[in-house]
């Protein structure tokens, strides 16, 4: 970590815009995350939050504005540039392979390898499980069974895995995209403290949400976008739901 | 709008370790995993206890049964294996039947082409070669189709099917094409300590295969795809890549299948695998992979070429009508089925609620 930004904002994104033809789904958008920041990106549906997301995670590339990752210009041609970077990002969908262990899936991509009898490279499971149980007891989920496939697990546990993988690859933000959203309400507590805790680890993350709730449960600041625009930035200490909904939907 | 406390309590309603640990789902989760054997340790009781009342002999205990069986099954399971993992990766291959049949006519030409300028034994290897690697072509049109042109694998690799059989029927001439070569016909005929040579080959095969399904990234990668290809290409995995490979793959190991019939029969017939290809889609069914992409092994495969071969070779051992073979394969197959989908109900319960 560059010691000389150590207070200034991990990521930033200035005047961000990008445009399908004469749609601007996304237009001359700011805003900053701080090490150790949660903030909540809300809108309606349509406001330009995903078009937001895939641009920083190197899905999209902007029609214009920069991306400023610890104070240093960055453009990523592919999601995997932006994952090298320390840019994680957990979609609601879940991307695991449910037929695969929790360590497989953190290690999907970049399987560790030992060598059997000296000579034959074979995948080194002892090594993805470990490093499984590692990282989700850093996560405070204890799993017992880690070679089940990750379909055994109830919603909020694969959540974790999901969060897991990043976290075990040290990603040093993480965009989660409604990530309570497919979840029982205790499930989804558990998954709100895991965001307290990547918080607590001095990581950034971009929380995405309908759940006005969650956010409030959650966030340090919240940015409302509407129609591909800022339409407003609270610290969640200042503001309240009404002020919120009335910054979406325009009143 | 009132905001009821959010955070707080509820942590104590989450079960810590879940219920994943049931002693009685897991039971019923190997059994259902390991019914391929099951149907065949089955299947071999029934002909041991048909035989002994029959013909008051025995059927599993005669080495000539089970050696024919094991022959019985070798294509099959050679075509079988590469099927099982396109099937694992959500594929399908229709296309290896008459891959395998232009590989055996290839052998077939290739050895006897060679055979007039190099020794009897290189030119066997020779011919086994050209046949594997002249197998790989439609292997990589099928994986460029897939990939590249996102073809679906049903489509595509049907679309194959009638090229490469169009193609083994023109490179044969419309006929058989017998093989001279006394060393071929010694590899698909000869034994060694009563294993015949083909057995051993196949054997040897299968464990590479395992080897690569379940030892390697490409295996590993294989049932990530199968299970979900977006999280798969999320995890930054070649997909296109790793799709022409796979049909690549599975073309050539029906490339094999083609050279060992071409050395069992001495002859390169473009219909060989013809019959063979539904047999390789219910050996890896009822091997226990799933049609749906994600699941399934290679020594379930093996079981479910072994169960086919014996419902085979025991109902004419039997005397009973070989149209029989047919019902009595696909009841199988739906039994099979029918089992990987309660299974699926009972243990998938938990995820769909």
């Amino acid at each position: 970590m560059n010691s000389t930004n150590q207070n200034g904002p991990l990521l930033e994104v200035r005047n961000l815009s990008k445009h399908f033809g004469a749609v601007r789904a996304l237009n001359d958008f700011s805003m900053a995350v701080r090490p150790g920041e949660v903030v909540a990106l809300a809108g309606d549906n349509g406001a330009g939050k995903t078009t937001l997301i895939k641009a920083i995670s190197g899905v999209f590339q902007p029609t214009g504005g920069e991306i400023l990752l610890r104070g240093q210009p960055v453009t990523f041609a592919t999601p995997q540039e932006a994952r090298e970077k320390g840019i994680e990002t957990i979609y609601q969908d879940l991307a695991l392979a449910d037929n695969l262990s929790i360590g497989a899936n953190i290690f999907l991509g970049r399987e560790p390898m030992r060598k059997a009898f000296g000579f034959l490279p074979v995948l080194d499971r002892k090594a993805m499980a470990t490093a499984a149980k590692e990282t989700m007891r850093r996560l405070d989920f204890h799993v017992s069974r880690l070679e089940a496939p990750v379909s055994n697990f109830s919603g909020g546990q694969r959540q974790a895995v999901a969060i897991g993988r990043a976290v075990y690859w040290d990603a040093q933000i993480l965009i989660m995209d409604e990530p309570t959203a497919a979840l029982g309400v205790p499930e989804q507590r558990k998954v709100i403290s895991l965001i307290h805790q990547l918080k607590a680890q001095g990581r950034g993350v971009i929380f995405i949400s309908h759940n006005l709730q969650d956010i409030f449960a959650v966030s340090d600041r919240i940015v409302v976008l509407r129609r591909g625009i800022q339409a407003g930035e609270r610290k969640i200490s200042e503001t309240n739901h009404d002020e919120v909904v009335k910054l979406m939907v325009g009143g | 709008m009132t905001s009821t406390s959010p955070a707080q309590p509820a942590e104590k309603h989450v079960a810590p370790q879940a219920d994943h640990g049931d002693p009685a789902r897991s039971l019923i989760a190997r059994i259902a995993e390991g019914r391929a054997w099951l149907f065949l340790a089955g299947l071999l009781i029934c002909f041991e206890v048909w035989s002994r009342f029959a013909f008051g002999a025995t059927f599993v205990l005669n080495p000539f049964n089970l050696q024919s069986i094991a022959i019985f099954a070798v294509a099959p399971l050679l075509l079988a294996t590469g099927q099982t993992f396109v099937i694992i990766s959500g594929g399908i291959d229709l296309s290896l039947g008459f891959i395998m049949g232009l590989a055996a006519v290839i052998a077939a030409h290739a050895t006897n082409m060679a055979g007039a300028a190099i020794p009897l034994p290189l030119a066997m290897l020779a011919g086994i070669l050209a046949s594997v690697i002249v197998a790989g072509v439609p292997g990589v049109i099928n994986g460029l189709l897939i990939s590249r042109l996102k073809v679906p694998p049903f489509i595509g690799t049907l679309g194959m099917f009638g090229v490469a059989r169009g193609a083994a029927f023109l490179l044969a001439g419309g006929t058989t094409v017998p093989v001279q070569n006394s060393w071929f016909a010694l590899l698909g005929n000869g034994k060694i300590y009563g294993v015949p040579y083909l057995v051993l080959i196949a054997a040897i095969f299968v464990v590479v295969m395992h080897y690569l399904l379940s030892q390697t990234r490409f295996g590993q990668h294989n049932y990530a795809i199968g299970a979900n290809v977006q999280a798969a290409r999320r995890a930054g995995i070649d997909i296109r890549g790793h799709i022409l490979r796979l049909y690549v793959l599975s073309a050539m190991c029906a490339g094999l299948g083609g050279a060992l019939y071409a050395a069992r029969f001495t002859a390169g017939a473009a219909q060989a695998g013809e019959p063979l290809l539904l047999d390789s889609v219910a050996a890896v069914v009822i091997g226990g992979a799933s049609l749906f992409g994600g699941s399934g092994t290679i020594f379930g495969t093996v079981a479910g070429a072994l169960v086919i071969a014996v419902i085979q070779y025991g109902l004419v051992f039997v005397n009973v009508e070989p149209f029989w073979q047919f019902i009595a394969v696909g009841v199988v197959i739906i039994i099979s089925v029918l089992i990987d989908q309660a299974q699926r109900r009972f243990s998938g319960a938990r995820q769909d609620e």
